[in-house]
C-alpha cells in the first residue's frame, strides 16, 4: 500500500488552490448540468448509449489511468527499470485490441447492460449471480483502496489529516455521480485525461533536464543499475535472475495473455465505458482509440521513476524514500506554484477518477444484475433509477469502509493485481470459451469461474506463500497464479460440459462467434467509413506500433 | 428478439442523453483556457527562484501557453462541428418533458 515518507509536503500557495479550487467546482458542474439528460435508467447507468467514440475512448484510458496506477507504474519504473514497459505494450494494447475487434460485437449487439448479463445470457443464474457478487465486491474494495491511498497521499503532500481527505473526495465523488450517473462519470474521466497529461509532462521535461536528458539517465543508471536496468527483456530469460522475479514466458503468458485480457476484456469498469458508445462502431472504436494514448502514457510515469532512481540513489532502502514517492519528491523538487497547482489537482483529480469508475460500475451491477434479477423483479424504469441512485451512495460509504483492508502490500500494484489474478482470470477464460465454443454448457459457466478463482488462490496463498515453490517476488507469483487459475478453469468447463445439457441453440443467437441474432442488424452510421475510423486498422496499427515501441529496449 | 432486447431497445427509445446531454468540449475547452491564462500569468511574473526550481525552465510559461492551446482547440472544433442537432425522431421521442426543452448546441 501506499505510505508516502515524511518531509514530502508541497510548498502549495493561494495559486495552486486556486486552480485545485476551480477543478473542484467545474466537477460538480458537470454533475450537475448531467442531471437534465437522466430520464431512465439506462441513461442513469450506460449514459443511454449514445456517447461518440472519443469520448468513450478517452474515458476508457481514464478510467485505468487512476492516481494508484499513475504512483504505482511510477514506482515499478523506479524499482525494475524499463521493464515497466511490459504492462502497456504487452499487458494492455492486445488486449484492449482484441476486445475491439473481436469480442464487442458481441457485448455491444447482445445489448446487455453490463459483464455479469452476458453472462446470463450466454450460460445460466449461477454463474451470473456468482460474477455479479464478485464484481460487485471487489469494486467497492478497490474504490476503497483509492480512497484511502488519496488520504495518504494529500496527507503527505498538503497537510490535511486523512479523515478530511477522505470525506473530501468521497462525498465529491458519491455527488457528481448521483446526481449525473455514468454521463458525468465518463465526462470528468476525459477531462481528468487532460489535466494529468498536463501534470506530468511537465514534469518529465524538468526530470529530463534535471539528470543530462535521456542520454545522462542511461549513462547514470547503467552505471548504477547495470545494463538490463534499461532493457524490456534483458534478464528475462527462463531461470534467470532478475529483479522482476519473472521470466519472459511467465511475462507473455501471464501477464500479456491472462492478467491483461481478463482485466481489459472482462473489467466491467473498462468494458461499461464502450457499452455507453452510441453505436458499435463507436464501442469497437472505444478500446482501440484508447490504444494509443495508454501506449505512451508509460513514458510519461516510467520517466519519473527512472528520474528518482537516479537522484535518490537509496531509494527503496527502509526509512528513506520509498518508489511510491518517486512522482510526489520530484513535484516538490522541481515543479513551482502554478504548475505545482496542476500536479496537485490532476493527482487528486485521478484519485477520484479511479474510484468513480469503479463506483460507477457497481452501482450498475448492483441494480440491474443484483437487485432487478433476483430481489425486486418487474418494477417499472423509475423504481430501477431511483434504487442506483441510493444504492451508489451506499456504494461510496462501504467503500470508505473497506479502505483499511489495503495495508498489508508495499506495492499497489500488486495488490491491485493479486486482486484481478483472483477474480478477472477465471471470468476470461468462461467467456472466451463461451464466444467460441457453442457447446459449452449452461453449468460450465460457474464451475469454470469456481475453479479458476480458486485454483489462483490456491497457487498464491498456499503455493507461493507457504514456500512450496520458490517464485522471487509478489510480481512473479501474480503472473504464475493467474495462468494457473486460467489452465484450471479452462479443464474444468471442458470436463463440466461433457457431462451436462448444452444451451438450446436458438438462444445462443449472437452471443457466440459464428451465429447471428435476427433484428439487430444496424446500418452503418454516416461518416463511419472514413478511413480512419475503420476499427481493423485502428486495431492491427495500434498492435504494429506497439510491436515497434519495444525495438528500442529490446536490443 | 429477446426479451432484454426488447427492454433495452424500449429504454433506448426513451433516452434523454442523446438529445440533452451537454458537450463536453466545451467545458474542456473553457477550462484549459481559464487554467491556460493563469500558468501564463504565473509564468510572465516567475521568481528566480522558481526559474532556479525549475532548471532555468519558464515551465508555468510554457504549460500555460500548451494548455491554453489546448483549450483554443477544443472550443474552435465545437464551433467548427458543433453537436449535431437531434433529430426528428429524437425530439418528438423527447417530448414528454416540454417544459425543459433540449439545448441548442452549439
Amino acid at each position: 500500500m501506499i505510505t508516502l515518507a515524511d518531509g514530502l509536503r508541497l510548498p502549495t500557495n493561494g495559486l495552486d488552490y486556486t486552480i485545485l479550487a476551480i477543478y473542484f467546482v467545474v466537477v460538480l458542474g458537470i454533475g450537475f448540468a448531467a442531471k437534465r439528460s437522466v430520464r431512465t435508467s439506462l441513461d442513469f447507468f450506460l449514459s443511454g448509449r449514445s456517447l461518440p467514440a472519443w469520448v468513450t475512448g478517452l474515458a476508457f484510458v481514464a478510467a485505468n489511468l487512476g492516481a494508484t496506477e499513475i504512483l504505482g507504474m511510477a514506482a515499478t519504473g523506479a524499482q525494475y527499470g524499463v521493464a515497466v514497459v511490459h504492462w502497456y505494450w504487452i499487458g494492455a494494447i492486445p488486449a484492449m485490441v482484441f476486445l475491439g475487434l473481436v469480442m464487442m460485437p458481441f457485448y455491444y449487439r447482445s445489448k446487455v447492460r453490463s459483464v455479469p448479463e452476458f453472462l446470463l445470457q450466454r450460460f445460466d443464474k449461477s454463474a451470473h449471480l456468482l460474477s455479479s457478487i464478485l464484481f460487485a465486491f471487489a469494486a467497492v474494495l478497490i474504490a476503497g483502496v483509492n480512497l484511502y491511498a488519496l488520504s495518504i497521499v494529500v496527507e503527505a503532500l498538503l497537510g490535511w489529516p486523512q479523515w478530511v481527505a477522505i470525506v473530501v473526495a468521497g462525498l465529491f465523488v458519491l455527488a457528481y455521480i448521483t446526481i449525473g450517473g455514468l454521463s458525468s462519470a465518463i465526462y470528468n474521466e476525459v477531462l481528468q485525461f487532460f489535466v494529468i497529461l498536463a501534470a506530468l509532462i511537465p514534469l518529465v521535461v524538468l526530470g529530463l533536464k534535471r539528470v543530462g536528458g535521456w542520454g545522462g539517465l542511461t549513462d547514470s543508471l547503467t552505471a548504477s543499475h547495470g545494463h538490463n536496468f534499461l532493457t524490456a527483456w534483458g534478464g528475462t530469460g527462463i531461470g534467470q535472475a532478475n529483479p522482476l522475479g519473472a521470466n519472459w514466458l511467465t511475462i507473455i503468458l501471464g501477464l500479456g495473455f491472462v492478467l491483461s485480457f481478463g482485466y481489459w476484456t472482462t473489467n466491467f469498469a473498462e468494458v461499461q465505458r464502450a457499452l455507453s458508445a452510441k453505436n458499435l462502431s463507436a464501442a469497437q472504436r472505444t478500446p482501440l482509440i484508447a490504444a494509443f494514448p495508454k501506449m505512451f502514457i508509460v513514458f510519461l510515469v516510467m520517466i519519473p521513476g527512472l528520474v528518482a532512481a537516479v537522484l535518490v540513489p537509496k531509494l527503496g532502502a527502509p526509512g528513506g524514500l520509498q518508489y511510491n514517492d518517486a512522482i510526489p519528491y520530484l513535484m516538490q523538487e522541481l515543479l513551482p506554484n502554478g504548475v505545482l497547482g496542476i500536479a496537485v489537482t490532476g493527482l487528486l483529480a485521478a484519485f477520484m477518477a479511479g474510484m468513480a469508475a469503479n463506483i460507477s460500475s457497481f452501482n450498475t451491477v448492483f441494480t440491474y444484475d443484483i437487485w432487478a434479477k433476483y430481489v425486486k423483479t418487474d418494477r417499472p424504469d423509475g423504481y430501477y433509477l431511483r434504487f442506483g441512485r441510493l444504492i451508489t451512495a451506499i456504494g461510496v460509504l462501504a467503500s470508505i469502509g473497506t479502505a483499511f483492508i489495503a495495508s498489508s502490500f508495499s506495492n499497489i500494484m500488486g495488490y491491485l493485481q493479486t486482486l484481478f489474478s483472483f477474480f478477472n482470470v477465471p471470468m476470461f477464460v468462461v467467456f472466451i470459451i463461451g464466444m467460441f465454443w457453442k457447446r459449452a454448457s449452461m453449468k460450465s459457466g460457474v464451475w469454470g469461474l469456481l475453479a479458476g478463482t480458486t485454483a489462483a488462490m490456491v497457487n498464491y496463498f498456499w503455493i507461493y506463500k507457504q514456500g512450496v515453490i520458490a517464485i522471487p517476488t509478489d510480481q512473479g507469483a501474480n503472473f504464475v497464479s493467474a495462468i494457473v487459475g486460467f489452465v484450471a478453469g479452462a479443464v474444468v468447463m471442458v470436463a463440466v460440459t461433457l457431462f451436462t445439457e448444452p444451451k438450446p441453440e436458438a438462444e445462443l443467437a449472437g452471443l457466440v462467434y459464428g451465429t447471428t441474432a435476427p433484428g439487430l442488424a444496424e446500418p452503418p452510421a454516416e461518416g463511419d467509413a472514413a478511413w480512419y475510423r475503420k476499427p481493423a486498422l485502428l486495431g492491427w496499427g495500434a498492435l504494429v506500433l506497439a510491436a515497434l515501441c519495444y525495438l528500442p529496449y529490446s536490443l | 428478439m429477446s426479451e432484454l432486447q426488447n427492454e433495452v431497445s424500449e429504454l433506448e427509445r426513451t433516452s434523454a442523453t442523446a438529445a440533452r446531454l451537454f458537450d463536453i468540449r466545451r467545458i474542456i475547452g473553457g477550462l484549459f483556457v481559464v487554467y491556460g491564462v493563469i500558468v501564463t500569468v504565473a509564468g510572465l511574473t516567475a521568481s528566480d527562484a522558481d526559474l532556479a526550481k525549475a532548471q532555468g525552465i519558464n515551465i508555468n510559461l510554457w504549460t500555460g501557453l500548451g494548455m491554453l492551446a489546448l483549450g483554443l482547440f477544443f472550443l474552435v472544433w465545437l464551433m467548427l462541428r458543433p453537436t449535431v442537432p437531434p433529430s426528428a425522431a429524437e425530439l418528438r421521442d423527447a417530448q414528454d418533458a416540454p417544459a425543459d426543452r433540449p439545448d441548442q448546441e452549439g
